[in-house]
């Protein structure tokens, strides 16, 4: 997405065309929610869509969210100019097991949470001071030894991110993330109101 | 929102009648506990477990096959319900090529009479052939493979239509279902290979799935932006029984919009009238609409009083003939065509997608207008250009509309401002950017262009010196391979209806025109169809010379042999420096006696006496014929938008040389 810049090379003169219109443009984040119905293949779609295309993906989330089954929501954090990330929402929406597709990012407010284990591993001060700062970011303690602790801690991307750079000289170990889970606030929802 | 989104679902109405859905719970245990349903199959594997058929039920929620609970129909085997469902949904033709995964449809095959199986020479000739077939009828192609290599055979085909919006359902022989991932003979990851290479693709692990799938593939494949669907059968199931289904007429999630937002129309109507400079374009779309829209679009034209030009895929949709066309637009389209795009002030463009053969530089494409887009196709809208006016509709659906509110809005429009417009857009015709100088001493080489002339001339009756039996009458479709020939059929050849034009646009696949000719004979056993092909192109598929033969198809196959693949030869010459690297057609075969070998007639002409004599020969033989024309091996396709160029940047051809422009270094990179 990045990968083009004028200013590097002297020789060009004006910009190379299929690159400019969209490029100069500035970047936003979009938390994209997609549903979908539940059958094989239809996560392969979505991710085929993505890299055929050359689009990002930050994060990626999806399980069924009906009581049968049928459906699953899929949630994307991407990342593109307008025009792009218009062109992802028109993309997803072709395909034809997709039901709906929302940019919560544009639509309106919306929640975005994570949950990530974070392990720590250390002994004296650095254990103590991980506990304390776990605290802090009400991180629950859910595994422990006598020299390591297993963090359980859910909220926004970026809190997730700072926990875990607090964690790095404190023995940080390793981290399994979900990725984004997303709803609009409110009254709204990714089905409107008429299905 | 989505334009999917906001449209009424129209699977409410269908839940009028909860009686017909089936319990869901069964099967809901298994799935709900395995996340990966929604990755891997695993959501089928859970429904086989349970052993009930309550996947398609719980999947399916309200609408598609609730149409009709599948009945016990106990004595039908998955192949007969296949072969009963393409019978439903109004197949008469397949082409394929059997193999040990399909043995059982083949079977099937054999044993009835409704449905016609053409058997190809390689199954990338064979989608072609459907492609063909589809295009010039408007109906769906259907296309039979086996599994593995039939398969992976026919994925090219699949991309050329998937390329061009071209209604094909393929149907691929899988391994037993107990194989598949085993790496079994001849397995493919079909599902997987075909996933970017299809509007959707199916594999029925289920018998109870089988005749929906059917059903639902060729909904999906005719309708919206239509496209190739395939169907992967494993063997175990076109064997065992299965229960016959009705289609439905709607889909879960599937609901492609067609109406305009007459609110769109509105602003369009208001800035089409207000225009002084206007121009429509239009392409493949309108071709797909159905005849109903080209004469919709004609007729629009005629009311505007507007210019119109028509991408690659749009010739036909307005009558090459009429006035008010400009001929192709794009990187060998006329110069009064981009010279137009580039100096609108209002475009409106109908089925085309602003593609890079089209645009040139994209910040340097019609900068001066306002924008309005007709697609079904929301992700075609805002892709390439940012349009003002988007309508998301069926062209034909969109043009009725327009028409409707032209005549209903009383403002005027600005009669001067389109006198000077069309006084401007004389300037540039007069310029006749695809003249070329044909010698006609007797043994001249022949210019290829002059071949096209004479070949269109003939076939319609003007100007043939001796009589020539049929020929005027005939019903003409032309098809392409692609290069330069391509282009200056597109340039030469003119087109006065739809449908009657095949060629492979978006992906450009050299091979497409000789089988694409035999779907159209298919279709059309009267009618008089060309493949204009190259000799480098032809050779791609040359074995269906032998379908050719066995279905005694009179296709007429018009080589414009300039011994190199022409138009990469071309841009080696304008681009790199005349090296050129692997271009030549070396070793070429002679074609009439390749003809001859097909059980065809092979025809040469070497010099420009010779062309009428052979065209009148090629057409009044009743075989199909080779036509081996040798032209002008150093003809440039002229004019030509080089790549990186605006549309106002064009290069001439060597009528215009005072007027050259410069290549750039940066067109170099693009293709």
């Amino acid at each position: 997405m990045d990968g083009f810049n004028p200013g590097h090379d002297q020789q060009v003169s004006s910009p190379v065309y299929p690159i400019l219109s969209t490029q100069d443009a500035p970047l936003r984040s979009a938390t994209i929610s997609v549903l979908v119905e539940n059958e094989a293949g239809v996560l392969a779609r979505v991710i085929g869509l993505f890299s055929g295309r050359g689009y990002n993906i930050d994060s990626l989330t999806v399980a069924p969210i009906d009581a049968d089954g049928a459906r699953s929501r899929i949630n994307v954090v991407t990342s593109g100019t307008e025009m792009v990330i218009e062109q992802i929402m028109a993309q997803l929406d072709r395909l034809v097991p997709v039901h709906r597709v929302a940019d919560l990012t544009r639509e309106g407010p919306h929640v975005a949470r994570e949950m990530a284990l974070v392990k720590v591993i250390g002994k004296g001060e650095a254990r103590v001071e991980a506990l304390r700062i776990a605290e802090t970011f009400r991180a629950r303690v859910v595994d422990t030894t006598i020299e390591s602790f297993v963090f359980e801690l859910t909220g926004a991307t970026d809190k997730l991110n700072a926990f875990i750079e607090l964690m790095r000289p404190l023995g940080l170990a390793e981290v399994s993330r979900t990725g984004v889970a997303a709803l609009a606030r409110g009254t709204r929802t990714i089905q409107g109101t008429s299905d | 929102m989505s334009p999917k989104a906001t449209q009424l679902p129209s699977d409410q109405a269908s839940t009028a009648s909860p009686a017909t859905q089936k319990p869901a719970t069964q099967g809901s245990v298994a799935r709900a506990s395995v996340t990966s349903a929604a990755v891997t199959s695993a959501a089928v594997t859970g429904a086989s477990a349970g052993g009930t058929p309550t996947r398609s039920a719980s999947a399916k929620g309200t609408s598609t096959a609730g149409a009709s609970a599948p009945e016990a129909d106990a004595g039908q085997s998955g192949a007969e319900v296949l072969l009963r469902a393409l019978n439903d949904q109004g197949v008469e033709v397949i082409f394929g090529y059997p193999g040990g995964a399909v043995l059982p449809i083949y079977d099937a095959l054999f044993k009835q009479n409704a449905i016609r199986h053409v058997l190809v020479r390689q199954e990338g000739g064979a989608v072609h052939a459907a492609e063909g077939y589809a295009r010039s009828t408007g109906k769906v192609g259907v296309v039979l493979v086996t599994s593995g290599p039939g398969a992976t055979n026919a994925v090219t085909g699949l991309v050329d239509a998937l390329m061009d919006s071209i209604p094909v359902v393929c149907l691929t022989g899988q391994v037993p279902t107990h194989l598949i991932g085993n790496d079994a003979f001849q397995e493919a990851d079909t599902t997987g290979i075909t996933r970017p290479a299809t509007k959707h693709n199916y594999l029925v692990k289920h018998a109870d799935d089988l005749a929906r799938v059917v059903h639902e593939a060729f909904y999906v494949a005719r309708t919206g932006r239509p496209g190739p669907v395939v169907i992967d059968l494993p063997k175990d199931i076109v064997i065992g029984k299965a229960p016959y289904v009705e289609a439905a007429t709607t889909h879960r999630s599937y609901r492609p919009q067609t109406e305009p937002d007459p609110a769109q129309i509105a602003k369009a109507i208001a800035l089409l009238k207000a225009a002084k400079r206007p121009m429509i374009y239009a392409g493949g779309g309108v071709i797909n609409a159905g005849p109903e829209a080209a004469a919709l679009l004609t007729r629009f034209v005629h009311t505007t009083g507007f210019p119109i030009t028509n991408t690659l895929m749009g010739l036909g949709a307005v009558p090459a003939s009429d006035p008010r066309f400009l001929g192709m637009l794009g990187m060998h389209g006329t110069y009064e065509a981009n010279l137009a795009m580039h100096g609108c002030d209002v475009l409106l463009a109908i089925g085309a997608r602003f593609d890079d053969r089209v645009t040139g530089r994209l910040n340097a494409f019609s900068q001066g207008s306002r924008k309005i887009h007709v697609d079904i196709d929301p992700s075609s809208i805002n892709k390439n250009v940012p349009v003002e006016v988007p309508i998301i509709a069926d062209a034909g659906r969109g043009l009725a509309a327009l028409l409707t509110a032209w005549h209903a809005d009383p403002t005027p429009v600005d009669s001067q401002a389109l006198t000077t417009w069309w006084r401007q857009i004389d300037v540039w015709r007069a310029k006749e950017s695809l003249k070329f100088t044909q010698d006609m001493q007797p043994g001249s080489i022949i210019k290829p262009q002059y071949a096209i002339q004479r070949l269109y001339e003939m076939t319609h009756g003007i100007n043939q010196g001796a009589h020539m039996p049929g020929v005027g009458k005939r019903d003409i479709f032309i098809t392409t391979e692609v290069g330069q020939h391509q282009m200056w059929a597109a340039q030469h050849f003119k087109f006065e209806q739809p449908n009657h034009w095949m060629t492979s646009g978006g992906l450009g696949t050299m091979g497409y025109g000789l089988p694409a000719a035999m779907g159209v004979q298919i279709a059309h056993p009267d009618a008089l169809v060309i493949d204009i092909a190259g000799e480098a192109s032809v050779l791609m598929n040359i074995q269906e010379m032998g379908t050719l033969s066995q279905y005694k198809l009179p296709v007429k196959v018009f080589i414009l042999n300039n011994q190199y693949m022409g138009m990469v030869r071309q841009w080696q010459e304008l681009l790199h420096g005349g090296r050129y690297s692997e271009s030549y057609s070396a070793a070429l075969p002679d074609f009439v006696k390749l003809a001859d070998a097909f059980h065809a007639k092979g025809l040469r002409a070497q010099t420009v006496d010779q062309l009428d004599d052979v065209i009148r020969e090629m057409l009044a033989c009743d075989t199909a014929v080779i036509a081996d024309i040798a032209v002008d091996p150093k003809e440039n396709c002229f004019p030509m938008i080089p790549s990186g160029a605006a549309h106002n940047e064009m290069i001439l051809g060597p009528e215009h040389e005072d007027e050259a422009v410069g290549l750039t270094d940066e067109g170099l990179v693009l293709v």
